[in-house]
This record gives structure tokens, sequence and C-alpha cells, in this order.
């Protein structure tokens, strides 16, 4: 009886204790989610974190990149939203539109005025929306050129061109000196990018009325489109899809083409895939500007010279309005903003910082091909920054794969283009009509 | 004698009522509410606030009819159902007449073994059998490249990709189907046979003229629930190529996903479930009244 009684009391005991370490309310549990290898490297930043805020501790949870889109709005359906969450920074309107992230100007005045500045202006402004910025870039992506320097410099060229019509120049000779099978460039035929890429580079908008049509069949946007669809028609560019390209490693490796439009995660895929003997052929440029459009149109913002616009990616992070944590959240994404802790995470994952200053760090001033990344930021614009874009590039994606496989023509195509995306803006032009900003 | 009747029916509500309720609320409700969404534009917007949600009667179904996706995804659930459901039944039936077979030794070990796939997890199942596919390590091509058969890319050939699918399917389908079968087999009676094994009958025709028509009503089962099954293909396609090559796995339910929960258009995706919902239902209803058609021929 007595042995049951002393059970019962340590029973009692170890749920006193419990109950006082769950109740203690000098702590700050942080939800934070990442995604991919971020959710799993963000780890190792975080005990310095936490020394520094004793009354903190965060709880990362890892997300698959595949499953994070629809894993975030089911969170915010089932009101289970995080703190604090790494998102894409395409995805910011959808979220804005959603009211599910919390604007960040009211805690950003206790920042220097400097800090904002340092970030990549261009990536900056997609965090931007009505004039209230919602989240921090985290780190950046952008496209431009991964080449083969050594068959370049077979073909003539000893140093990347900076114009697009030298760079024709380059890929004519590319293939001119390649055997059949093999190609100057590697154009995913099922990516948006890169048509989407030649059209801000001319200055089309790709929308009109404040986001609320479609301007595809714009001249600007054709003349781009028309541009893409020459490079596959004069045999540069193979018509395949990046499913269909086995090993795309391999093949450059083995000089099936020798430029390829990609971002920076490649370097270190390049890197670790291609064989040693390979590695001192590689290199990257950025994208080149045109002789041909006026220079108004591609000095946007920061120009520098010779640099043609591309797309400003990457992700950013950001805090849910709902949550109760947010000035702990806060101080977590304030900390992973520090130029120092952004160049420490580009040594754990690869990812280029946000914030320019982190980029004077030795482990990126050192790798050569992270240069012309850098030069490619300054130069970078965001797509139309709506709720819709996602879908809206889908469509892009589907009907440059039918042009380029001919079974449409291009104006067909631009037509058909311009159809399925009024079709989804249709709900954004009645929210704005009642005046209801989306 | 009218009280007792009633006292009855009330008994049989108060044991019927946690049941009901249970169905009421998770299945009917939902339905319910799934339908009189699919008449809405829920998506992002409305999300966030529902002041942002319209009525817009058939415009969903409209579009889905008008969308060239729509047609392919309801060709690939096609040519799923049509493939791989008979294909099932075959497999799971001949299985069945193995185990069942008196020369089979070891019944219980094949029945246990064959009902496996079934009982695991399908995403497991999808990543192994996603390794088996691999182009250049995977194990098919190198049982293939004994033959003298070039590799075949199964997942990323927009040809082979929906065979591929189908074939892993019945592979882990097949063992549900295939008990069905043994319990139907057994209670044919054993005379009807040892009767026609006097008569001079062969193997064949004790099947044709005795099993196949005494498995009538299991047959009719198994290929009703397999029909409705494969009519719902996710979670293959889902894991195992995303829809892909060129759209060429593309299921009405997976679409039906994308649309939901990757888009978050929710009154078209609910379009979808219904529209998908009536299909099943009309062949249901022709599977049954062609099979008690010629179950009164015979």
């Amino acid at each position: 009886m007595s042995s049951l009684y002393r059970s019962f009391f340590i029973l009692l005991l170890v749920l006193g204790i419990s109950a006082c370490d769950s109740a203690d309310e000098r702590t700050t549990r942080v939800e934070f989610w990442a995604m991919g290898q971020e959710g799993e490297r963000v780890r190792a930043l975080l005990p310095e974190f936490e020394r520094r805020h004793p009354s903190i501790r965060v709880r990362v949870q890892q997300i698959p990149w595949s499953a994070a889109h629809e894993k975030l709005l089911t969170a915010y359906a089932g009101d289970a939203m995080p703190d604090a969450f790494q998102l894409g920074n395409t995805w910011i309107p959808e979220f804005v539109a959603l009211r599910a992230i919390e604007p960040l100007d009211e805690r950003l005045r206790a920042w220097p005025s400097t800090a904002l500045a340092d970030y990549f202006p261009g990536i900056l402004a997609t965090n931007r929306l009505n004039d209230q910025l919602y989240a921090l870039p985290w780190y950046v992506d952008t496209r431009l050129f991964f080449y083969r320097s050594d068959l370049l410099a077979t073909a003539g060229f000893a140093d990347p061109p900076t114009t697009w019509e030298h760079w024709l120049k380059a890929l004519h000779a590319l293939k001119g000196a390649a055997d059949a099978g093999r190609y100057a460039i590697l154009l995913p035929i099922n990516e948006w990018q890169l048509p989407v890429i030649l059209a801000l580079q001319r200055g089309a908008t790709l929308l009109r009325d404040r986001y609320q049509y479609a301007d595809f069949q714009n001249p600007l946007f054709r003349e781009a489109f028309t541009t893409y669809l020459s490079l596959f028609e004069q045999g540069l560019a193979a018509p395949v899809s990046n499913t269909q390209m086995a090993n795309l490693y391999q093949e450059f490796a083995k000089g099936t083409f020798a430029v390829y439009v990609s971002g920076p995660w490649n370097i270190g895929e390049f890197a670790r895939r291609l064989p040693a003997e390979l590695q001192p052929h590689w290199n990257t440029a950025p994208l080149p500007v045109s002789d041909k459009v006026p220079l108004s149109a591609q000095t946007e913002g920061l120009a520098v010279k010779g640099v043609g616009i591309s797309l400003a990616g990457g992700a950013s992070l950001a805090l849910s309005r709902t949550s109760p944590r947010r000035e702990a959240a806060w101080k977590l994404l304030e900390f992973l903003a520090e130029p120092a802790q952004q160049a420490h995470f580009y040594q754990l994952t690869g990812d280029l910082p946000a914030r320019q200053s982190a980029w004077n760090d030795p482990a990126l001033t050192g790798n050569r091909y992270a240069q012309a990344f850098r030069q490619q930021l300054q130069q970078v614009q965001a797509t139309p920054p709506i709720p819709e874009w996602e879908r809206i590039a889908n469509r892009i994606a589907y009907y440059a794969e039918l042009a380029v496989r001919r079974e449409m023509t291009a104006d067909a195509a631009l037509a058909a283009l311009d159809r399925d995306v009024d079709r989804i803006l249709e709900k954004r032009r009645w929210l704005l009509a009642r005046g209801v900003v989306p | 004698m009218i009280s007792a009747e009633r006292h009855a029916a009330l008994s049989a509500w108060v044991f019927l009522s946690p049941a009901l309720l249970l169905i009421a609320v998770f299945f009917f409700l939902p339905v319910l509410a799934a339908l009189l969404l699919s008449f809405t534009d829920f998506d992002i917007y409305a999300l966030g606030d529902l002041n942002r949600l319209r009525f817009v009667g058939l415009a969903n179904y409209g579009q889905l009819l008008q969308s060239p996706l729509f047609w392919t995804a309801l060709g690939n659930t096609l040519y799923f159902v049509v493939v791989g459901g008979p294909l099932s039944v075959a497999v799971s039936l001949g299985a069945a007449l193995l185990v069942n077979s008196h020369l089979t030794r070891f019944p219980g070990l094949f029945r246990t073994a064959f009902f496996l796939p079934v009982v695991t997890t399908l995403v497991a199942v999808a990543m192994v059998w996603r390794y088996l596919y691999h182009p250049r390590y995977g194990l098919m091509n190198y049982g293939l490249s004994w033959l003298g058969i070039e590799p075949i890319d199964w997942l990323g050939d927009p040809v082979w990709a929906m065979p591929a699918i189908i074939l892993m399917a019945v592979w882990k389908n097949f063992g549900f189907n295939m008990i069905i079968f043994i319990a139907g087999l057994q209670n044919i009676p054993p005379q009807l046979y040892e009767a026609a094994r006097i008569d001079g009958a062969s193997a064949w025709r004790q099947f044709r003229y005795i099993t196949l028509p005494l498995l009538g009503p299991t047959f009719l089962f198994v290929a009703l629930m397999t029909m409705i099954g494969y009519f719902q293909v996710f979670a293959e396609p889902y894991v195992m190529t995303q829809g892909g090559p060129a759209n060429r796995t593309v299921s009405v339910v997976l679409l039906m996903y994308e649309e939901g929960f990757r888009w978050w258009n929710i009154g078209y995706a609910s379009a979808a479930a219904f529209v998908l919902f009536a299909l099943i239902l009309a062949v249901t209803v022709l599977q049954l009244k062609w099979r008690r058609r010629s179950a009164m021929g015979l």
C-alpha cells in the first residue's frame, strides 16, 4: 500500500515539475518555418541567436519546397500559421492579399537609414507593396549565363560579349564549330523566364492598366517573343524540356551546349557535378544589353554598364499578422538580416546574400562564379506584383512551348495567352472596380 | 402492436444515430458545402475576406468543360481506368485461383505475401518504384538490358509514364481483390466440381461454366470497387510524376488538387470534383444495368 502511495506521490511530483516547465512565462517559443535545405541549415545560426536572447527559443519546422506554398496556404486557412516564415518573394502579393503578413515599416523605423539601402534595390522592391514593406529579403536569386569559356574562346571570343548582338554572333560561331546534334545554348522550352526577361529588357510591362489586362500582343513583348523563338528556328537552341535533358551536367561537360541561362544554385551544382578537368573552363556572365533597344528602357534604377535586366527572385522572411509572438519573431528576422549572419548563411548554404555588405566577406569575394551575380543583381526587375502572377507565368511557359514546337504561330500563341490571362485577371478587375484594393 | 413497432423503430434510430451523425457531419455536410462552393468563385481573395466572394452559377462548370487541360486529365484517367481496371481484376483473379488451388503449398504464406503491398503506405511504395524505374540505375532497365532491350525512361517519356504508373498501381492493389475472390471461390460448393469431373469436363470448362458464373456477384463487387477507386487515381501520379511529362499523367483528381490547393481556386476545383462524381455515378449505374441484363439473359 505504501509503495502505491509513494509512486502516486512521485507521479504528482513529476506532473508538477513538467507543469512548472511549460508554465515558464519568461521563455517565448517562436515557431519558424523554412524550406528545403535552408530549413535544415539555418539551425546552425540559431544557438548564437538564443545566446543573445535567452528568453527566446526558436523551433524550426523544415518544409519541402515542393509542398511549401500549399502548406502555408493551408496553415493560413486553418489558422495555424507559424510566427515567422520563409516565402518566395513572388508569393508576397498573394499573402498580402490574404492579409496574412504583418507590414514591417513601423518596426523598421528603429533601423539605421543605411541598413535598408544595403539591400539590392531591385530585390527589396519585390518585398514592397502599396508603399509598405511586407518582408525582409533573405537570400537572392536571378538568372544569367553559365558558359563554357574554352568553347567560347575556340569560337573566337576570349571574353564573354556584353551585347545581345555580339552574343548572337558568338552563339552562331559556337553552333558552326559544333557537329550535328550539338547546340549553342540550352533553353528548356517549358520555362517562362527567358521570354519574360527579353520582354522586360525591352521595357514591356506584360500587363496593363494597373495589372488588370494582359498585354502580351504589345509590340514590345511580341518582339521579345519572336526573338526568343528565333533562337530555336536558327538551330541555336534545342527544342527540349528540362525533363528530357537526362543529365544536364553531363551534357554541358560533353559540350552538347555551351551556354545555359540559370540561377545561383547551379554554382554549387556545377562545381560538384562537372568533372575536375572541366572546372577551369566554365564561368558565369551577366545578361547582355541590346544595341538596338533605346538605352532608357534598359537603364531603370541603378544601371550597370553592359548588364541587361534580369529577374528579381529570391526568398524573404515575413511575420504572421495574427501571431501573438511577433516581437520575438521580429528579433529573429533582424538577427538573420545582419550582414554577418547573411555571410555565414552563404557559407552554410551557398545562397547568395540579399545585403550587399555581406558580399565583402572573403568567402564571397573569393568565389569567381559569384561576381557576375553581384553585377547582375544591381540590374534586376520584379515581375508584376499580383497574386495571379504564378498562374500567368505558367500560361506563358505553356504557350511558349507550343510556339517553339510550332503547334501554334507566335501571333496565335500570344492571342491565346492574352485571352487566358484576361480570364485569370477577371476577379482582380472586379475587385478594383469595387474599389477594394486587392 | 403499433406502439411496439414504434418502439422498435425508435430503438433502431437510437442505435443508428451515432453512425448517422458521424456520416452527416463528416460526409454529407462537407459534400453539400463543396456543392455550394462549386457555384462560387471562392479563391485566394475570398479566403482573405468573404466579401470578395461571388456567386457565379454554373460558370465554373462551363469553364471546366472548355478547358483543354480538363479533357487531357479526363483522357488520362480513362486510360488508367480502362487499362488498369481490367488488368487489376484479371491479376487478382489469377492470383486467387493460384492461391486457392489444392496444388499450392503454403497458401497462407502466399495470401499474406500478395496482400502485403495493400497494407504498405503508398508514398513509400511509390518512392521505391521510382528507384525501380530509374532510367540509368533502375532494376527495370537492368532487367530489360539482359533481354537486350534499350533502356526506357519510364517516368520521363510521355508514352511510357502512364503504363509505368498502371503497373505499379496494379501491383499495389491486386492483393485486396484477391482476398475477395478467394472468399468467393471458397463459397462454391465442391460437389459441383466433382459432378463436372465425373461428366468429364476439362479444367477450362469447369472454370468457364462453374467458377465464372458462380463468381458473378463477387465479380460485380470487385469490378465496381476497382473502377470507382481507379477513377480517383491521385497519389501515384502525385508522388511519381507530378502530372508530367507533358501532362500525360495528370488525372482528374490531381487536376482538382492542383487547382484547389496550388492555385486555391476552390470553386473551380469543387466543380471538377462534382463532374467526376457524376461520371463515376453514371458508369456505375450503367455497369449495374448491364450486369442485371446479362444475369437475366443467363
